[in-house]
């Protein structure tokens, strides 16, 4: 059996099939350490090079949490920790949340000091479409740490008509 | 005025972690949305939030169209003495909003 492309050119069923297999293998295994940051559009690298002003972002002491699937996009609870004592002398200065697939990377960027105690904190957001949420902390020495968290959704937010 | 909900405990032993969490009924209209005619709603949306304990700022957040409706957020903060935690909301259109709560610590 064969399909005919558009182009002419003839795809076998077998080649096809082959294809969707490596397709499926590369979605079941996913990375142990998805700490690694790996945003894959430009906006969002731009976005991230503007909060970090370029400095290396080192993965670790942060914590995102978020429903690996979402049911409904519009609101979406995120929960965000990073490992730090809170001292007067090292704390997380600030820690902004970006996305790789709404309209706009940015989601919420939260500033913290020494007075916070924890740092610790739950929002909730909106995903327009199964994406990866990266989130940076700026500890006090100025180095930035960051994890990831994917997320498959099903009802899209942002662009439904109400 | 919209309806704001603050949670956070009325007593605290001095250097305490106490945990806030705030909400604030608010429609955050993306402006990616199209209406009824088919046209996209303008944007509006809260675009800060701030927390000061007696006049010093604990925590801000700068918030984007990705955060939900009814904008949800916790944070902690250390009690060091007993007075007053303003919170503050500010966004598109002139909103502004500002809810106090005081807190003894003894």
């Amino acid at each position: 059996m064969t399909i005919r492309a558009t182009n002419g050119a003839r795809l076998h069923r077998r080649t096809i099939l082959a294809g969707g297999a490596g397709l499926l293998t590369v979605a079941l295994v996913r990375p142990g350490a998805a700490a690694i940051i790996r945003p894959s559009r430009e906006a969002t690298v731009e976005a991230i090079r503007r909060f970090t002003g370029g400095a290396t972002v080192q993965a670790g002491r942060i914590h995102l949490d978020m429903p690996p699937l979402v049911e409904n996009g519009n609101t979406v609870p995120l929960a965000i920790t990073v490992e730090s004592p809170m001292s007067e002398t090292d704390f997380v200065r600030r820690i902004a949340v970006f996305n790789d697939k709404n309209p706009q990377p940015h989601v919420v960027t939260l500033h913290l000091g020494p007075r916070a105690g924890r740092a610790a904190i739950n929002t909730r957001i909106r995903l327009a479409d199964s994406q990866t949420i990266t989130a940076i902390a700026e500890m006090r020495d100025g180095t930035f740490w960051s994890a990831t968290a994917d997320a498959i959704v099903t009802l899209a937010a942002c662009v439904e008509g109400s | 005025m919209a309806r704001a909900l603050i949670n956070l405990p009325k007593t605290a032993k001095a250097g305490a972690v106490i945990e806030i969490k705030t909400l604030i009924s608010h429609p955050m209209e993306t402006g990616y949305r199209p209406g009824q005619d088919g046209r996209l709603i303008p944007r509006n949306i809260i675009t800060e939030f701030v927390c000061s304990y007696d006049g010093e700022e604990v925590f801000r957040a700068e918030l984007s169209p990705a955060s939900a409706a009814n904008p949800y957020l916790t944070f902690t903060t250390v009690a060091t003495k007993t007075g007053t935690l303003r919170f503050t909301w500010t966004g598109d259109n002139g909103f502004s909003q500002t809810e106090e709560v005081g807190i003894t610590v003894g």
